[in-house]
């Protein structure tokens, strides 16, 4: 259950482009073609999948303040948090590497077709945000950390499947002259935005707060009586 | 001299000159142009644009008029001065007091609607130096239908200039656009002003002016029309009975409550082959398929009365499609030809998704009470996508059968 929450929520309701507009430069530069655009988007999840859970590792038992316990009680004050950031870019970037290596060499032409995004994917902010997030959630187990990557990555592909798909449609519009190109490509994300808006509050639901409010209210009447009434024998007693 | 020929000479006048589609379009408007309309992306038969468009609302007109009326029964029931209508054709429902507040009320709603839209569309038009296009008709009559009877006019209208410029000119006009025009005002609108589209007092004429009365000291009884969703998202009991749910005699947006009109417009629309039934009815059966799942959740003990899903968890799966505004959002704007798949596969499965989706956020987003709207725009946004993916598989399929006959 927990699996499969975690899964639904990071591919709709946190989807990394539509709720937190993460990885824009790829999703918009190679989303004018499907078949490059399911390339770029598979290429993600891969690094997602394989990146969230190392990186996991890394911040369990190295980074996180008091990881290093399992060296030896004397390392457990240790706090190399601040090392995050690099550690995890140097992971990403490792495994960029081999999917570079291994797409050039089993299909050519989305090597070609994906250029320079492919090795962009190292500092593609989706793929980096993924691991970040994983470590603010604070995801508890490995096996949610590959799920988190994996169905994050998911969303992602979702995200430049769909704008690659309404691009193609759109080509033969009349579009505007100085909207034409990205200018158009970015007023979609924002109606795709409202889209996925749908999902926004879901399973966490949005009446608790609505509950909450006239509590409070009822709270600070009461309190207010209380000191009228207080107030009122005081003087009473005077 | 009469106004037709006035046009026609001011037409001929500015013949050529940048301002000529304005009058032509004002021309076409108000008398029948003896021209057809061509190019556009969904003209798949020999029909006219304008005839498909006006065919549309004659269709929504019954909606309208029975919303006219519904606007000042469910006002004037809310104060107490009139009895519950016992049935569909009760005098109570039908009286003249009921229609004032619906002309009161819903034609400037109305009004508002078209001639801002319009406007955009004349300007628009004349910039670009093209014909103005009939596509706002439609749009025009679906927005006043779609929004609760008491949203101030000047929120409409610039909702509508969000919709018209940002939905759909921007993208190159009619036919064109992704997401359904209609429905991205309403969006607009929900996410704008949500204390003005969502709540118990919106639904009914003069709820939110009698709270601003008693806020300011009058004593007067607050008045209060919960659309069902809300009351069976809060867990409430529902006073109304199926019939009345069918017939439309409930609280709710303008044009949506009457599910019996709508059925006999979706069925108008399919027979003139301008909706599409391939639509209607895989949305339909994905909402039977998805209440189903939430019932038998219900019926299995794998949710409490506790639990806040319980109320619209355990509604009887077939009720989902009276309530709220399912049926109005099935028949008229998924089946939107523009934003809707084009493929017949693509539209079974554009169809089924909008259905499912739709129930699933009602019952799980207490955020959201209105899925539909929400659910036919998400599918909006992967209409395209469905569609490539059904036009590859055919090229796949027809390149096998070929290899196999060349071999």
């Amino acid at each position: 259950m927990e699996h499969l929450e975690l899964f639904f929520k990071s591919i709709f309701i946190d989807n990394m482009v539509f709720a937190t507009f993460l990885g824009m430069c790829s999703y918009l530069a190679v989303s004018k073609k499907v078949s490059t655009a399911v390339g770029l988007g598979a290429a993600v999840i891969f690094v997602l999948a394989v990146t969230v859970p190392v990186n996991w590792l890394l911040d369990q038992y190295i980074l996180q303040p008091g990881a290093l316990t399992w060296l030896g009680a004397e390392y457990a004050d240790y706090d190399l948090s601040f090392l995050s950031f690099i550690m995890f870019i140097a992971t990403i970037a490792t495994m960029v590497q081999l999917v570079e290596i291994v797409v050039e060499k089993f299909s050519p032409s989305l090597y070609n077709s994906l250029g320079i995004f492919l090795p962009l994917i190292a500092v593609n902010c989706a793929i980096l945000g993924g691991s970040l997030f994983m470590q603010s959630r604070e995801i508890e187990s490995i096996g949610l950390a590959f799920n988190y990557g994996i169905s994050s990555g998911i969303g992602w592909f979702l995200a430049i499947l769909a704008i690659a798909a309404i691009r193609e449609k759109i080509r033969y519009s009349n579009v505007p002259a100085p909207l034409r190109g990205l200018g158009i490509t970015f007023i979609i994300t924002g109606l795709m935005a409202i889209g996925f808006m749908s999902f926004g509050g879901m399973l966490t639901g949005g009446d608790d707060e609505a509950t909450k409010e006239p509590e409070t209210a009822q709270v600070e009447q009461v309190k207010e009586k209380e000191q009228k009434l207080a107030e009122n024998t005081t003087t009473i007693n005077e | 001299m009469s106004l037709k020929s006035n046009l026609h000479n001011l037409k001929e006048k500015y013949k050529g000159t940048k301002m000529a589609p304005a009058f032509n379009a004002l021309h076409t408007f108000l008398y029948l142009p003896n021209e057809t309309t061509h190019g556009g992306t969904h003209i798949k038969v020999a029909d006219d644009l304008k005839r498909t468009m006006n065919t549309v609302i004659m269709s929504l007109i019954p909606c309208l008029i029975f919303g006219m009326f519904n606007a000042g029964y469910q006002h004037y029931l809310a104060l107490g001065e009139i009895s519950q209508a016992t049935g569909f054709f009760d005098s109570v429902f039908w009286s003249w007091d009921n229609l004032v507040i619906g002309l009161w009320k819903v034609l400037p709603l109305v009004i508002v609607s078209y001639g801002v839209g319009l406007a955009i569309e004349f300007v628009f038009a004349v910039i670009k130096g093209h014909e103005v296009e009939e596509g706002y008709l439609v749009t025009g009559m679906l927005v006043p239908l779609i929004v609760p009877v008491d949203t101030p006019l000047w929120m409409l209208a610039v909702a509508v200039a969000f919709g018209v410029v940002i939905g759909k000119e921007v993208f190159g006009g009619t036919g064109m656009n992704i997401l359904n025009p209609a429905l991205t005002i309403r969006a607009f609108l929900f996410f704008a002003y949500p204390t003005w589209m969502s709540g118990d007092k919106v639904w009914v004429h003069g709820a939110v002016a009698r709270d601003k009365a008693i806020a300011a000291g009058e004593n007067l009884d607050a008045i209060s029309g919960e659309t069902i969703l809300g009351s069976l998202a809060q867990g409430k009991e529902i006073t109304y009975s199926v019939w009345d749910m069918f017939t439309g005699l409930i609280p709710g947006s303008v044009g949506e409550t009457s599910a019996v009109l709508i059925l006999l417009g979706g069925l108008f629309l399919i027979f003139t082959k301008i909706g599409s039934w391939r639509i209607m009815l895989s949305s339909v059966l994905g909402a039977l398929a998805m209440g189903l799942i939430f019932n038998g959740v219900v019926d299995a003990g794998w949710i409490g009365e506790g639990s806040k899903f319980y109320g619209l968890m355990s509604t009887e799966f077939w009720h989902h499609l009276l309530i709220g505004g399912f049926a109005f959002g099935t028949v008229f704007m998924a089946t939107d030809p523009v934003t809707a798949s084009q493929t017949n596969k693509g539209k079974w499965i554009y169809g089924f998704l909008i259905g499912f989706i739709s129930i699933l956020i009602r019952v799980f987003n207490p955020a959201y009470p209105e899925g539909v709207m929400l659910a036919i725009l998400l599918m909006n946004v992967f209409a395209p996508t469905i569609d490539h993916y059904v036009v590859q598989g055919n090229v796949k399929r027809r390149m096998k059968r070929l290899k196999a006959k060349t071999a």
